[in-house]
């Protein structure tokens, strides 16, 4: 069903230590202790470890939030390491992250189409009326009703909120989108629905997925790779043919 | 030991407005008993636990009966009510981030809860607090800790801790591993069957995790456990978690438990079997069953009354299907 067409993203050798203390003291939390993975386009990754295994700092590391101290990541054949500013605004939408907690992420004051129309603006793309039109199309495509646009984050539930930031990361057209323990706090019934739906967004967007993951029950479907992060290092990598 | 009767709870809205929010449970639990309370997010699962110990906002009405050990917990005055608070019947809360004091070393925490109850010495209190700190698998060193010091799983065994303090005779876990990943739940689990012998009433949603329970009751024990299913403040479906998960009734059981274990190869793009929508909301429920707009079953009847709770051998079940 989906297209593979060679690899995405590599990581190489990546690792990060956070300092504690002094910052010449030598006490420090490995994170990341040479980590290399692969995600091929319109894959999906799964990420799973205990908590404090480093799969956040990963994701992190991939989405440009933290930069590794050892090692390279390569999206789409280039370094990210030799990047410019503007080259990394263009970059970063190839690659977004829903966050752990979604609905913590969403401006409470703004409606649910200024939410998805926000990166747009940020990456100057079309103008006010082009935005909110396509933020309307972005917020049927993860199946929120024709109320959701001019409804604010409290009138929505859980459920409501974790599509609105799935639509917030959507609105450039990633081709890498990470889910950071995105839908654990959620009803199972309403994480099901969310994966099915990531399913059919993949086939539609030609998306690849890093997905964080305490349990694997139900992320297992649409996983094309696993990956066990402990104590910083891989202990496991286990590809599923299909 | 816990005979819950008709129990009726209704927040208070604003212009004088009531939520009916748990509309009629009944349910008991015998010693060392455990039952699950099982049942998505809002369904009034936390409701049920914080009446029980009467820790509701005042505004909020209660009707019904809650008798415990011969009392009835509901008209008992408040002074009576701090008695069995912790020392007869504890409670494990949801966020043990935000239930315990961010300012008070952990291992005072825990004395509090005794010396509430104990005339003790100070220097007994700590041995003991110690003691209990001990016995969660926890260093007693960390006593001296403060809760941003220490992990999620930390800080829920001191709420255990905390809970086991007085040797209650009920003990009520509203989610006590949730947050955690599922080795570390388990492990929390299995812990709390093991240090005590008091019932124990787990409220979760995730089947998985009663799964968990009922083995290590089953093999400490020998007592089978039984679940509640509750969907928009009423028990859907409740029995014993064997015939839940072998052959469950309601659909609303049925599609829960469904949820939890997808078949499927891995990599395969199967599509997980999911309950369409969004959970009844209080505000806007309609005169039929609460789950009928969701329910794959539903027939002409379902719209128009609600549906009674009848026995079917050793459960109950709410639903015209049968």
């Amino acid at each position: 069903m989906t297209i593979r067409s060679g690899t995405l993203l590599e990581a190489r050798n990546v690792s990060k230590t956070f300092t504690r203390g002094r910052w010449y003291s030598d006490c420090g939390v490995r994170a990341l202790d040479n980590v290399t993975l692969s995600i091929q386009s319109s894959s999906t990754l799964a990420l799973v470890g205990s908590s404090g295994s480093g799969k956040s700092t990963l994701a992190r590391c991939i989405a440009q939030l933290e930069k590794p101290d050892l090692g390279e990541i390569w999206f789409d054949g280039r370094s990210l390491a030799n990047f410019t500013q503007a080259g990394f605004r263009h970059l970063r939408k190839e690659i977004q992250i829903v966050p752990q907690d979604p609905s913590a992420s969403l401006n409470p004051r703004w409606t649910a189409a200024e939410i998805v129309s926000e990166p747009l603006r940020v990456q100057r793309w079309g103008n006010e009326k082009k935005r909110y039109v396509r933020s309307l199309e972005l917020l049927e495509s993860v199946g929120l009703d024709n109320r959701a646009p001019h409804q604010r984050p409290y009138q929505l539930s859980g459920g409501q909120r974790a599509r609105l930031a799935l639509a917030r990361a959507l609105a450039l057209e990633p081709r890498l989108l990470i889910l950071d323990e995105s839908l654990s706090s959620l009803d199972l019934s309403l994480q099901a629905q969310i994966i099915n739906l990531l399913i059919d967004l993949q086939a539609t967007y030609e998306l690849a997925y890093l997905v964080i993951a305490h349990d694997m029950t139900l992320v297992a479907s649409m996983t094309d790779q696993v990956v066990e992060l402990c104590k910083g290092r891989i202990v496991r990598q286990e590809f599923f043919p299909c | 030991m816990l005979h819950v009767e008709n129990l009726r709870v209704s927040y208070a809205g604003g212009g004088g407005t009531q939520t009916a929010v748990l509309r009629g449970i009944d349910f008991h639990i015998a010693p060392g008993e455990v039952l699950g309370v099982l049942g998505e997010s809002g369904c009034g699962k936390t409701t049920l636990a914080l009446s029980i110990l009467s820790l509701l906002p005042a505004s909020t009405s209660v009707k019904g009966s809650i008798r415990f050990l011969g009392q009835n917990l509901l008209v008992l005055p408040e002074r009576e009510l701090r008695r069995i608070r912790g020392e007869r019947i504890a409670m494990i809360f949801q966020e043990s981030g935000s239930a315990l004091n961010p300012v008070m070393p952990v291992g005072r925490q825990v004395e509090e809860v005794i010396h509430a109850h104990r005339d003790w010495s100070l220097d007994r209190l700590r041995e003991e607090a110690h003691n209990f700190l001990g016995q969660v698998g926890l260093d007693p060193s960390i006593a001296q800790a403060y809760p941003h010091q220490l992990s999620g799983g930390q800080l829920q065994r001191v709420q255990i801790a905390q809970a086991l303090s007085c040797r209650p005779t009920l003990i009520i876990a509203d989610e006590p591993a949730s947050g955690l990943d599922p080795a570390a739940q388990a492990e929390i689990l299995e812990m709390v069957v093991q240090r005590t012998h008091a019932a124990l009433l787990v409220i979760t949603h995730q089947p998985s995790n009663l799964h968990v329970l009922s083995r290590s009751v089953a093999m400490l024990r020998g007592l089978t456990s039984r679940v509640l299913v509750m969907y928009a403040g009423q028990v859907v479906e409740a029995g014993s978690l064997e015939q839940l998960e072998t052959s469950a009734l309601h659909p609303y059981t049925q599609a829960l438990l469904a949820c939890s274990r997808p078949s499927g190869q891995p990599g395969a793009r199967q599509k997980l079997p999911a309950i369409p929508g969004y959970s009844a909301s209080f505000f806007r429920l309609a005169a039929g069953c609460a789950f009928e707009a969701r329910c794959g079953r539903r027939q002409a009847v379902c719209g128009e009354r609600e549906p009674d709770c009848v026995d079917v051998g050793e459960r109950q079940i709410r639903c015209f299907v049968l």
